[in-house]
């Protein structure tokens, strides 16, 4: 009897823990840690409701790290197209905030339908090609692309660049993946080029402004360079060691725009300096090598195009953020994963992981 | 067939998987390298950069030394008092923020329009008072409102304060607002740092002489700024160095009684102690308030100094040029003794005029003064004795011992701007005009000379150092107003003067035999009237300057406009024997000197030796016109 109450509790939490991959969690769990350690010297007043968001955006991967890979993919087709409904419904009732349409009131709560494309964008593509497994023809990547070109259309109009590009890069992975021949990749990019100028004119003038900022930042120091120009003075006076943690003036005296969300980085960097940065990239090379390692052991098409998406993702979240605060990037509205302040992006990426685990789980249930 | 295409497909997602791997790496390996220019190699320019960012100087402006006479008494203070300023470059509509502020606090159209003159002399992001001296109420009311008002802001500042008003103004000249040329004056002295945070700056008189004696040390305080330029914390404080103290020689009862003594004449007296050339008064009447000056003068009183006929902001004492008429006589006839011209007792018999050439030059008695010594000429200011003397001495003798008494030249008061006047001689007259006829010295010319007229042009202090010097037996001292500064950190003086100038190499028989007939004058003489009855003896000589040339004809003091008539003047020194001051005094269109000026010199002396305080502006003495015989 004495030893029941506790063998319970172990086959409760072996049941908790059962569907999730250690070293990912570990990893995971780390730059949480990092993430509220940097919170507590950028805002110390949001490490409680970041805490909360944590705890939360867990929770959904404990969730949808439970669940099976064919699940995954039964719900991809209709989650891609809710999210298609709301980015439509976002372009027609959208709320206005900071001159963007992004949000949609849905009466009980407010979602940024753009967010879920994140997520519903790969799982779809990965879905479609799994479906062609064993036929898949270049008429298949142009039915891809279309798929993937509507909601980017959709979020670029609200305009919403940063995501835009997310979803864009989500779904190309796939595509990637899937094995796009190089030929029509170099015609894309070669497209692309061609077509840069065509876009430069549908660009918005703040975006534009971003682009050319980065080019020269001390042209309007006191205008649009002034998040970059800080930013990269807050990083590079960080030297080796760094100020040390809550000593950054360049955070502390908030000269660093938005130094909580997307320029967290630039607090972190001034306060420990290129040693911290190194470990900052070391996790996230961990966490993007261990996501590689489900990917090439990922029993089927969708399992391996899904967590290549995925991975790649978390690298392309971690690349433009940094790249941006560091000044080697335009401005784009891209959290440092993990580490930034809020929610919603918390929530989508550990979904993301969620998925990775419950990859790898499948493996592992297939060899057995 | 299957598992070849698995096995392909699984290759070919793990090539796939290598290149984007590739591609991370790649990506990451940027990163790093940027990560070690910014902060490996650049890490000291963003470093110096992110102090720069951190850290702000800002001013502490230093309390201006005080000016106070040599009695203590205050001259020039300071208070400390709140304006409502505005940061032109903060506000998005300045008209309409003026409106909505006068909502607020009392704003009149004379502070719009001292306002918009600031404005235009000034830089866009210098903070500019629109009201100044707030009252407890005005303060408190926006302070509560200030959230609807972006870049207006309360500041404690210090003011100058002239504690007298309408006084001295002369000596004391004013503080204004900073201009570009006032930047240059600093820049030229490398003071930029020292006057960061200083709106005034010394525009005339003491306050512009001793500017960088009374401005101090500007202090620092070292403060911690966020990104919007809020202070955060104080990181280490210099604190200001107060101005130096300046003491003056000048005493404020004395000036205040000479100003007093003009009453609504205008005009100008320089008081000196001879014994140390310290100016004990320095008069230029009518005089203005420098208070209007401190903030910024509205535009209406700037064009009431400026455009009245009266001219207050000329300060005659220093600019004015007059003729010195009969005053000079004394300064003639000491050179005649001098350069052998004339004995004391030698005499000229006077008919009322004297000719040379075709020209008849007349003497202001009818029928003439008869027989005329030293003495009696200058005692009766005989006109005809020194007609003839200019003509012995010749305009070359006179003009080289009248520049010994500082004539026609600077005397080196420690105000800026004072004028030369004209000390007439061949060299200056050659100088003066283009064309070789004009260029010429006639003789006639030199006669009129003889008599403080023609082109003799001389600013009263000139005079005033001339008698004073007179007085103090030929040893000349450079008149000043400051006795002593005092370091307002170690409450060291420095002193000033005295130390004479020169010694005029004179005879004191000779000086002897002048100072004589000037106290002759005193007590039998054109100034007898205005000393009746006092208790000392005192040395004087009246003189009237004409304005107006007649031609011969007869002067009728009533007849003539205001404007026209003759300046009145006095010289003097007293006690004779052993002088405590000495004085020039002018009445601009008073007439006889013995009708206006004398009078006013009465009050002085009255006071000065005696402590008498007049019970009324000096009187013109409208029956001196029958003794005066200028």
């Amino acid at each position: 009897m004495k030893q029941t109450f506790p063998l319970v509790l172990r086959a409760g939490w072996q049941r908790l823990i059962a569907p999730l991959d250690l070293p990912l969690l570990g990893v995971c769990v780390l730059l949480l840690l990092l993430a509220v350690g940097v919170m507590g010297s950028a805002s110390p007043e949001r490490i409680g409701s970041q805490l909360t968001n944590m705890a939360l955006a867990l929770v959904v991967m404990r969730v949808v790290a439970g669940l099976s890979p064919q699940r995954l993919a039964s719900v991809a087709v209709p989650v891609y197209l809710v999210g298609i409904g709301l980015l439509i419904g976002v372009a027609l009732f959208g709320d206005i905030s900071k001159g963007a349409r992004r949000w949609l009131n849905l009466g009980f709560m407010r979602v940024q339908p753009s967010e879920i494309m994140k997520i519903a964008m790969p799982l779809l593509l990965a879905w479609f090609f799994h479906q062609r497994t064993t036929s898949l023809r270049l008429f298949d990547f142009f039915i891809g692309a279309l798929l993937l070109l509507v909601p980017v259309g959709l979020i670029m109009r609200q305009p919403d660049l940063g995501t835009a590009l997310l979803v864009l890069a989500a779904g190309f992975y796939v595509i990637f993946f899937a094995g796009l021949s190089w030929k029509i990749l170099a015609g894309m990019a070669l497209t692309a080029l061609a077509a840069a100028p065509v876009a430069w004119s549908f660009l918005h003038d703040y975006q534009r402004n971003r682009i050319l900022m980065l080019l020269d930042p001390e042209k309007d120091p006191l205008g649009k360079g002034f998040h970059i120009i800080q930013s990269t003075i807050a990083i590079g006076s960080g030297g080796i060691f760094g100020k040390g943690w809550r000593a950054g003036t360049q955070a502390q005296l908030e000269f660093i725009p938005e130094h909580h969300t997307d320029f967290i980085f630039a607090v972190f960097a001034e306060e420990f300096g290129l040693i911290g940065n190194v470990v900052l990239l070391t996790l996230y090379g961990m966490l993007i090598g261990r996501g590689f390692v489900i990917a090439a052991q990922a029993t089927s098409l969708f399992g391996r195009l899904l967590a290549g998406s995925i991975t790649m993702i978390l690298f392309t979240y971690a690349f433009v953020n940094i790249g941006m605060v560091s000044g080697l990037l335009p401005v784009v509205g891209v959290p440092l994963p993990l580490v930034s302040y809020g929610g919603t992006s918390l929530v989508t990426l550990l979904i993301g992981i969620g998925i990775l685990m419950s990859i790898h789980k499948s493996r592992m249930l297939v060899q057995k | 067939m299957k598992m070849t295409h698995d096995d392909n497909a699984l290759r070919q997602f793990h090539s796939r998987m290598a290149v984007a791997g590739g591609f991370v790496l790649l990506c990451f390996a940027l990163l790093v390298l940027r990560f070690v220019w910014l902060q490996i190699i650049q890490y000291g320019y963003y470093q110096t950069r992110a102090e720069d960012n951190r850290i702000s100087l800002v001013p502490i402006t230093p309390s201006r030394g005080l000016i106070v006479d040599r009695n203590n008494v205050q001259l020039a203070n300071n208070y400390s008092a709140y304006t409502l300023e505005i940061t032109p470059a903060q506000v998005d509509n300045l008209e309409r923020t003026i409106d909505n502020l006068a909502t607020v606090i009392d704003i009149q159209a004379k502070d719009r329009k001292r306002f918009k003159k600031l404005l235009e002399e000034s830089k866009n992001f210098e903070s500019l008072p629109i009201r100044s001296r707030l009252t407890d109420e005005e303060v408190a009311k926006f302070v509560a409102q200030r959230y609807r008002f972006p870049g207006v802001d309360v500041k404690a500042r210090l003011f100058r304060h002239y504690p007298k008003g309408a006084f001295a103004s002369s000596a004391l000249g004013y503080i204004g607002r900073i201009t570009d040329r006032d930047l240059d004056k600093i820049e030229a002295l490398d003071q930029e740092a020292n006057y960061r945070g200083t709106d005034h700056f010394g525009k005339a008189g003491l306050e512009q002489n001793y500017e960088f004696e009374l401005h101090g040390i500007t202090g620092y305080e070292q403060v911690e700024v966020d990104a919007s330029g809020r202070a955060v914390r104080t990181l280490a404080r210099t604190a200001p160095v107060s101005g130096n103290n300046l003491t003056l020689t000048l005493d404020a009862e004395l000036q205040s009684i000479a100003e007093q003594a003009f009453g609504d004449r205008k005009g100008a007296l320089v008081a000196i102690e001879p014994s140390t050339g310290g100016i004990l008064a320095l008069v230029s009447m009518p005089n203005y308030d420098p208070n209007l000056f401190v903030d910024g003068i509205d535009t209406q009183s700037w064009k009431a100094l400026n455009e009245s006929p009266d001219k207050p902001m000329v300060n005659r004492a220093l600019n004015g040029a007059y003729p010195p008429g009969s005053t000079f006589k004394p300064f003639m006839a000491l050179a005649a003794l001098t350069y052998g011209k004339r004995t004391p007792h030698q005499t000229i018999f006077d008919l009322g005029f004297y000719t040379f050439g075709n020209h008849t030059f007349r003497d202001d008695k009818k029928g003439g003064h008869g027989t005329v010594d030293m003495y009696k000429s200058i005692v009766e200011s005989c006109d005809t004795y020194y007609y003839m003397l200019a003509n012995d001495l010749g305009i070359d003798n006179i003009a080289r011992f009248m520049a010994e008494f500082g004539f026609g030249n600077f005397t080196g008061i420690d105000i800026e701007g004072e004028s030369k006047g004209i000390l007439p001689s061949t060299d200056w007259k050659r100088k003066r005009f283009k064309s070789p006829a004009q260029q010429k010295w006639y003789a006639g010319e030199t006669i009129s000379i003889g008599i403080g007229q023609g082109y003799n042009a001389y600013t009263p202090i000139q005079l005033a150092q001339a008698v004073a010097t007179l007085a103090n037996n030929g040893i000349m001292f450079r008149p000043h107003l400051v006795k002593f500064i005092t370091d307002s950190r170690t409450g060291a003086r420095k002193l000033i003067e005295p130390r004479p100038l020169k010694k005029i190499d004179l005879n004191p028989e000779h000086i002897e035999v002048i100072k004589q007939a000037m106290i002759g004058v005193n007590k039998e003489g054109t100034g007898a009237r205005a000393f009746a009855g006092a208790e000392y003896v005192s040395a004087g000589k009246t003189g009237t300057a004409q304005v107006f040339s007649l031609k011969g004809a007869d002067y009728k003091h009533h007849a003539i406009k205001q404007e026209l008539r003759d300046h009145a003047l006095f010289i003097a020194f007293a006690p004779a024997d052993a002088p405590k001051i000495a004085l020039a005094v002018l009445v601009e269109n008073g007439g006889f000197g013995a009708q206006a000026a004398a009078p006013i010199a009465r009050q002085i002396f009255d006071y000065y030796l005696l402590g008498k305080r007049p019970k009324a502006p000096a009187a013109v003495d409208e029956a001196a016109v029958e003794r005066d015989d200028e």
